[in-house]
């Protein structure tokens, strides 16, 4: 049997208690802090606004792009519009904000036609643009791509759309976080749920701290991410609190504390933590190399929810539920309804 | 004990079967076709469209690569866009106005698969290009509209009933008519509620002061209200047919939202501005008096009267005075194209349905020798296209409009009259344009990073489970396939959330058979016989694996419920994958051990 993890004895996690419990509360107010002092740099999908993708046949000229577009006068701070690369140096992706009064969608044209006029646009490519606008026509969409500078992606974001979203990002949390309890509550124990939901929700915010922190992009596939990463991180709590189940019902374990009963658990079920997490952060992985741009932030917001999923279903929740008081009673409430049956 | 009955196994071969087939048509690629459609609900596209367009190609001498006629659409593959490209035009010329002839892409799955009814997904616009808009309806406008209506019925119900009235005035929520005495006031309360029951009528009586107050019942502004999206729906079809858009989707998204989605439509500019348009022909009579014209000019516009700019020629932009009143709307109009006139100046030609003619006739006589104005509203601004003085009763309902305008406009007007007009302005709230190099980018990219991720999780399997690893790494296979044909079936769109979707879910289902193969170790540690072991791992790890995947799909379908546009598509991709998971994980993983060791006398060892 090839095995990685195999321990003879079990670990006294339940030791470290103290430490971990420390350690997770530091990590979390950091997060809560960083939170509130560097809002998150929310995308446009939240904000309103436009983005547009551009390429240039040659290396991008960063300062002339911000400087032609800026020369527009669009309105709103000029903070506002930002201008960076996107993978490649000849890509480049501008945000520019909403301004009240001209929430029309042809801000994006108005600034294209800027960039075309200070990238001197031949006649040749004004030409193949109004062939391939009028027809599909692939020879040529590759040679204007090729040879000029095309506009890859637009997106427009009335002011309107943003709260909603939020509003609903929000909603599907509590969702997630209500659906959970009560179907741990009603498969374990209330005491099981409340410190699964706990420990993951911990896991949540250090990620949001972690995107407040670099000012990375909060978009709506990462939003998922966190609320996909929310149910896989419970559902590693819940292989632990199975396990700690088993124990309390198992003969064997009778003469053992609550606490050596944990450990065991969780020693039992390391390996199968590791290599789990491992598959998945493998996958996870190749999405942040080989995804491109669009997934990136995605894949991050995994990577960051996966390690800390590790670390909080081990290390927060178990500790929790020590902290909560769980009794051998508490997980043989048959027994328990016998004896009261029996007067 | 490591048998399964034979129906389980038939089970699992069939499943896989048929998902394989499902999956297949998304790897054939697809080729460049002409689709056409009748212009109009009423116009069959049969066997004889069919043989005209054959015949036409054939003129050309352009090689097709296969006609296909179905759901009363015909779509004629060709082998290259180049090809396609001029068979649309010969095509259209072929067969004139009342087909729609469309640029589309077809599978090039076979036949009989397409005959099973297996098709590949749809692609979502992030993965092959095009346009999308969320537009949002203008309620308020929409509103203000019905009440304009309402108005104008309700003086032409007291014109009829010979119920003398002072005015009928917009006032909040609510229109005001004016009248003399208590008399005309009862008259005009009957009348106006025996005709429009929907209404809710008012007196008010003070002194010397007969009012009725009428008001819309909330029914009745719910059903204006969802009206107004669904006529936009309708034009926006209407329009975006006009476009040759080929699968466009057109969908009504919360109350007065509408989503719309054009594939490979590059040019957004001109989607734009035909999406957005809300040009409406009204008809109103010109009020020549000299005293009242100039006394708008100085700024003081008399009650009733509206100060019109005319489209100018030769940059004399003339200022008209019409009345408020609207004798005939866009909505009359059954067909407008774009010709000439007498003179050969360029015109839009005009026929109503026998409701407008009727109207248009009864106007026409009543008004000899007066101006009539035809007036272009545009984002609720109106602009007199040509205001000719009536000389004689105009029946039969061909109306002529020209005026200040080029071919292109005349094209672009009688396109806006044909497809009918909007029932409020919309203002595009969201608008997303992927180009197609960067859809196919993105499905490059997507496909890399799931076989990559893949391909490491089955060499990581079999190396530290062996054959127990590669069981896995087939029920893993097997799950993406299910998958995979799952989606297909449901003619899902695939976006690009979708892709790491179906990534992260084949990431996250190895973790059951992980448990399995984790537990039948551990069994073996504990002493277990093989045949005892694999029953006990399996026995163990299912009842972590529902909780597990339970708690997973509670998050998956809270993204559902709340999730709009990319997190959507991610979610149900992520719901259904946990759900195929825990059968291919569990049961045909299973399957396979039982094959593998089940039907062995002795097995001393287990490869796990």
């Amino acid at each position: 049997m090839f095995e990685i993890f195999h321990f003879k004895r079990d670990i006294p996690f339940m030791s470290y208690g103290k430490l971990t419990t420390t350690i997770s509360l530091v990590t979390f107010l950091l997060s809560v802090f960083f939170l509130i002092t560097r809002p998150l740099n929310f995308s446009i999908e939240f904000t309103g606004g436009t983005v547009m993708e551009v390429r240039y046949p040659q290396a991008a000229n960063f300062e002339l792009v911000r400087t032609s577009i800026e020369k527009l006068e669009l309105g709103g701070k000029k903070r506002d519009i930002i201008v960076q690369p996107l993978g490649t140096a000849r890509d480049v992706l501008i945000r520019l904000p909403n301004v009240e009064g001209t929430s029309s969608a042809k801000i994006s044209d108005q600034a294209f036609n800027a960039l075309l006029v200070a990238n001197n646009d031949t006649q040749e490519c004004k030409q193949l643009r109004s062939d391939v606008s009028a027809k599909t026509d692939e020879v040529k969409h590759k040679a204007l791509e090729d040879k000029c500078l095309v506009q890859r992606k637009v997106e427009f974001v009335g002011p309107s759309v943003g709260a909603e979203l939020v509003e609903h990002g929000l909603l599907a949390l509590l969702l997630v976080c209500v659906g959970i309890i009560i179907y741990l509550a009603i498969r374990f124990e209330w005491r099981f749920a409340l410190s699964a939901i706990l420990a993951n929700m911990h896991d949540v915010v250090i990620i949001l701290g972690f995107f407040a922190f670099f000012q990375w992009e909060f978009s709506l596939t990462v939003l998922a991410a966190v609320l996909a990463v929310l149910g896989y991180s419970v559902n590693e709590s819940v292989v632990v609190f199975d396990r700690i189940r088993e124990n309390f019902r198992k003969g064997s374990m009778r003469g053992r504390t609550v606490s050596e009963i944990i450990d065991n658990a969780i020693t039992t079920t390391m390996s199968r933590t590791i290599i789990t997490h491992g598959s998945t952060e493998m996958m996870v992985l190749a999405m942040l190399f080989l995804g491109g741009p669009s997934l990136h932030y995605f894949a991050l917001a995994l990577t960051i929810g996966i390690l800390f999923g590790i670390y909080s279903s081990v290390l927060v929740a178990s500790p929790l539920l020590l902290l909560f008081g769980v009794t051998r009673e508490n997980m043989i409430p048959t027994v328990k309804a016998k004896e009261e049956a029996v007067p | 004990m490591n048998r399964y009955p034979i129906w389980k196994y038939l089970v699992i071969v069939v499943c896989l079967v048929v998902a394989s087939i499902f999956t297949l048509p998304n790897f054939f690629g697809e080729s460049p076709a002409v689709q056409v459609s009748g212009a109009r609900s009423t116009i069959n596209v049969d066997q004889a469209v069919m043989a005209k367009v054959e015949q036409a190609l054939a003129a050309q001498k352009i090689q097709t690569a296969g006609l296909l006629l179905e759901n009363n659409s015909l779509k004629v593959r060709f082998k290259d866009t180049e090809v396609q490209l001029h068979a649309k035009s010969v095509i259209q010329e072929a067969l004139g106005e009342n087909y729609s002839v469309a640029l589309n892409l077809l599978s090039d799955s076979p036949a009989w698969m397409s005959k099973l009814g297996a098709h590949p997904m749809f692609l979502g616009l992030d993965l092959r290009g095009g346009v999308h808009f969320l537009l949002e309806v203008d309620m308020k406008a929409a509103m203000d509209k019905a009440f304009e209506r309402t108005a104008g019925d309700i003086r032409r119900e007291l014109k009829d009933k010979k119920v003398r009235y002072g005015s009928v005035r917009r006032n909040g929520q609510t229109l005001e008519v004016q009248l003399r005495d208590a008399e005309t006031l009862l008259a005009a309360k009957r009348a106006i509620e025996k005709t429009f029951t929907s209404l809710k009528v008012d007196e008010r009586r003070g002194d010397n002061d007969y009012k009725l107050v009428i008001t819309l019942n909330p029914e009745e502004i719910r059903r204006i209200q969802g009206d107004a999206v669904k006529q936009n729906i309708s034009t926006l079809h209407n329009r975006v047919n006009e476009l040759g858009v080929s699968e466009p989707t057109i969908q009504q998204q919360g109350a007065e939202r509408i989503v719309v989605e054009l594939p490979g439509v590059q040019d957004t500019t001109k989607a734009k501005d035909i999406i957005g348009r809300t040009a409406t022909l009204e008809v109103r009579l010109v009020e020549d008096d000299q005293g009242k014209l100039q006394e708008a000019l100085a700024g003081n516009v008399p009650a009733g009267y509206e100060l019109l700019e005319e489209a100018e020629e030769r940059g004399r932009g003339n200022k008209i005075l019409v009345k408020k009143e609207v004798e005939l709307t866009g909505e009359n109009i059954s067909d407008a194209q774009a010709g000439f006139d007498d003179h050969n100046s360029p015109a839009v030609h005009i026929r109503l349905d026998s409701n407008g003619a009727s109207i248009f006739r009864q106007v026409t006589h009543d008004n000899i020798g007066r101006r009539m104005a035809m007036i272009l509203v545009e984002k609720g601004k109106g602009q007199v296209v040509t205001a000719p003085v009536i000389r004689g009763e105009i029946g039969g309902g061909q109306v002529q409009i020209s005026g200040a305008m080029t071919t292109a406009d005349a094209k672009d007007v009688a396109l806006l009259l044909r497809a009918g007009a909007l029932a409020a302005p919309m203002n595009i709230i969201e608008e997303r344009t992927v180009g197609p190099s960067l859809g196919k980018e993105n499905i490059e990219k997507g496909f890399h990073s799931t076989m990559y991720g893949f391909a490491a999780i089955a060499v990581f399997m079999v190396i530290y489970y062996r054959v127990f690893g590669l069981i896995s790494t087939f029920a893993l296979a097997s799950n993406l396939v299910f998958l995979v044909s799952l989606l297909s079936m449901l003619q899902a769109t695939l976006t690009l959330p979708g892709i790491a979707a179906i990534a992260l879910t084949l990431g996250m289902a190895i973790d059951s058979n992980v448990l399995i193969n984790e537990r039948i170790r551990e069994e073996i540690r504990n002493g277990m016989s093989p045949q005892a072991a694999i029953k006990g791992g399996y026995d163990h790890a299912w009842a972590t694996i529902l909780d597990s995947n339970i708690t997973t799909l509670i998050a998956g379908l809270a993204l559902l419920i709340f999730g709009s546009g990319a997190v959507r598509g991610f979610a149900v991709v992520h719901c259904l994958g946990i759900l195929t998971s825990m059968f291919s994980a569990v049961f045909v993983s299973r399957g396979v051990v039982n094959l593998v060791y089940g039907y062995r006398r002795r097995v001393q060892t287990l490869a796990v």
